[in-house]
């Protein structure tokens, strides 16, 4: 159970995911998808049941887990005043990742050269996002927590994320993702969920590697 | 009836006989000095209200310590924090209210600015930091952390204030005019204070017992309206309320 | 913990180096607090040179205020908690940083203001080396006490005036401090401000600590 300023937001919620799955979850706004997201990312809090993500136990420290994971929420996280390649490379530096690492990525994501001098106060939403997804890129985390990642990307950049999460999970990271877009996302999930009500439904399996909300 | 009733009887009692007794001592009993006319009868009530602000907050800063500290974390800590910060400030404000009082007629000022009262006015200022801070909605937790870290935060702050105040009255002293007269006190006076201690030290205590009461229902209120919040949250699934079976717990 | 200080506190710095809102807003904003001063005061009658000490430390205080409001605005309006927490960064190092980049802000503003006070109150200096000692532990402080309420009040939506409400009661002795030990300078006794600094010394060390230990639980909210 995870309680949002005394709201319910997940009210006994169970989930299993192993490494290098594709999880989808669907459901309406409200449901509580992006609350399984920030239980994951070690944001909110969990009152009570287990929570275990890539071996850290959510309960006794949550900030541990957080370096190993990357979410892309609503908001960007991103400094304004910064560029692009600067606030990039704070990201990865913050994380105590590899600053070689952000290079490729911005190339990736079709950032480099003007753009990536450019201040990211100037960038368009769907450019803002693309910046979020470098970061990410660069970063590398274990687990991608990606809630709405298709909002507000054009179709280049929907190719650009789908062709990433295939990457990502080629090299053995994870992916649990909300959506409202069922086609494109489905067609990369291995598995979908659906949440309402502040449950998930359609079960769990056994799972090989330990990644289990409860 | 149970024993916490019992003793806030008994305390509410007690409160109410001390404060009799100082009123007489302060309204009938004590004698007008010779240079503050009525105005000494103040003596009764400022000095033991200035004092007692202090216990207040530092109650407060207290509880809130325990409260931080994981071993003794409880509800109760950060309760207790709130309620005596709440009767702290109206302590504060009168001590200020009374102190005016006294110096006009007295000084012919409305305000000095020596260390003591200096002090309890920026305490003044801190409870009111605080209460806005309790004030703010958000979940139990956080707001009760929140406040907590803030009291001692301020906490720390007094002792800083305390000396610069000081420091700053002594530098300074041929304009300042000191809210409490060297002078000895005769025993009719003294006892007036005495019992104003009393009276003042118990009256804060009965209320802090009514206010904690107070903060416990509205807690234990949210808390059963939690459990009704997460039966209808449940209803606005898409089934009925059947998790899982396959999933571990 | 060091590392992520400094961190923060350049990327803090190179925010501020593009923005230029401290030099290009709150500087001008804190000389029109002296000028509004003199308007208030009669120039003629010699008030402001003798309280030249306390309206510097006045427009440094109000100044500072800002700077703390600004260094946490940039941290993304909404979610900037959030933001922070995922960073990764370790949070006293969080804290130590955007003090750092706070207190230099204000040092330089410092420098402008004083060079405002003796142009625009005509107050001669002396005892640079305790003014100097002063503006740089009175900052230390007014920039630790800042950042813990800055990361206190960041993200409610009532920052704007909660923060001056929980801030300046608490830097009211840091006012009273500074100005004694500043005015010990200019009339020529840096002895007795002595004194002073250690105060100011005492509560610098003290927030700084709070600031460390506390910044992570403060950030810690759902």
């Amino acid at each position: 159970m995870a309680l949002l300023a005394g709201f319910p937001a997940l009210a006994g919620a169970d989930l299993e995911v192993s490494a290098g799955e594709v999880v989808l979850l669907r459901g309406a706004n409200g449901a509580g998808k992006s609350t399984v997201l920030r239980v994951c990312a070690g944001l909110a809090e969990v009152a009570s049941g287990e929570a275990v993500v890539l071996g850290c136990d959510l309960r006794a420290d949550r900030r541990a887990v957080r370096r190993r994971v990357g979410l892309l929420g609503h908001e960007t996280f991103l400094y304004d005043d910064l560029s692009v390649a600067d606030n990039v490379r704070f990201a990865v530096r913050a994380a105590a990742g590899d600053v070689n690492a952000v290079k490729p990525a911005l190339a990736r994501l079709g950032l480099d050269g003007r753009l990536a001098r450019l201040d990211v106060g100037r960038l368009s939403a769907g450019q803002r996002r693309r910046v979020a997804l470098a970061v990410l890129a660069a970063r590398r985390p274990q687990l991608w927590l990606l809630d709405e990642p298709h909002a507000g990307l054009d179709a280049e950049a929907r190719d650009l994320l789908e062709g990433l999460i295939a990457e990502t999970v080629g090299s053995g990271a994870t992916v649990v993702m909300a959506s409202h877009e069922v086609d494109r996302a489905h067609a990369l999930a291995n598995r979908t969920l659906t949440v309402a009500g502040g449950v998930i439904y359609a079960g769990a399996r056994p799972a090989a590697e330990p990644l289990h909300v409860a | 009836m149970t024993r916490t009733a019992l003793l806030s009887r008994f305390l509410g009692v007690a409160t109410l006989l001390a404060v009799i007794a100082a009123v007489i001592q302060g309204l009938v009993i004590m004698g007008p000095t010779i240079e503050q006319h009525e105005y000494s009868r103040l003596l009764v009530v400022h000095p033991p209200l200035a004092a007692v602000t202090f216990v207040a907050f530092g109650v407060t800063a207290l509880a809130s310590l325990l409260y931080l500290i994981p071993r003794t974390r409880r509800r109760e800590w950060d309760q207790l924090a709130g309620a005596s910060a709440e009767i702290g400030v109206v302590l504060c404000a009168l001590t200020l209210v009374t102190g005016s009082i006294w110096g006009r007629p007295t000084w012919g000022v409305w305000w000095t600015w020596d260390a003591r009262i200096t002090t309890e006015a920026l305490l003044l200022a801190l409870f009111l930091g605080y209460l806005a801070l309790r004030r703010i909605p958000s979940d139990v937790e956080v707001r009760s952390r929140r406040c907590a870290i803030a009291a001692l935060i301020a906490a720390a702050d007094m002792p800083v204030v305390h000396y610069a105040t000081s420091w700053w009255q002594t530098l300074h002293q041929a304009n300042f005019r000191l809210l409490q007269p060297d002078k000895q006190l005769d025993p009719p006076q003294l006892l007036g204070m005495m019992l104003g201690f009393l009276a003042v030290v118990l009256l804060y205590g009965w209320l802090l017992i009514h206010r904690f009461q107070v903060e416990q229902l509205e807690e234990r209120l949210d808390r059963e309206g939690l459990a009704q919040a997460l039966t209808e949250r449940r209803a606005e699934g898409l089934m009925p309320p059947v998790p899982a079976e396959a999933g571990s717990r | 913990m060091w590392r992520d200080a400094l961190l923060m506190a350049g990327k803090d710095l190179r925010v501020e180096a593009r923005s230029r809102v401290a030099i290009g807003q709150v500087a001008p904003f804190a000389v029109i607090v002296l000028v509004l001063f003199a308007f208030a005061l009669d120039p003629s009658r010699g008030i402001l040179v003798k309280a030249a000490a306390g309206l510097f430390w006045v427009a440094v205080l109000f100044s500072a205020l800002l700077t703390v409001q600004r260094s946490f605005a940039i941290e993304a309006a909404d979610g900037a908690r959030d933001g922070l927490r995922l960073s990764g960064l370790d949070p006293a190092g969080i804290f130590l940083g955007k003090a750092l980049a706070v207190a230099a802000e204000l040092f330089v503003l410092e420098i402008v203001l004083g060079a405002g006070v003796v142009v625009l109150y005509n107050a001669p200096i002396h005892g640079y080396l305790l003014l100097l000692a002063t503006c740089v532990v009175a900052t230390v402080g007014m920039a630790s006490a800042g950042t813990i309420y800055g990361g206190l009040a960041v993200g409610l939506r009532v920052r704007e005036t909660l923060l001056p409400l929980l801030t300046l009661p608490v830097l009211a002795p840091v006012l009273l401090a500074a100005t004694e030990a500043s005015q010990a300078a200019l009339d020529g006794v840096p002895g007795q401000g002595v004194a002073w600094l250690r105060l100011l010394g005492v509560f610098a060390a003290i927030y700084l600590t709070f600031g460390v230990l506390a910044f992570g639980s403060l950030l810690e909210e759902s």
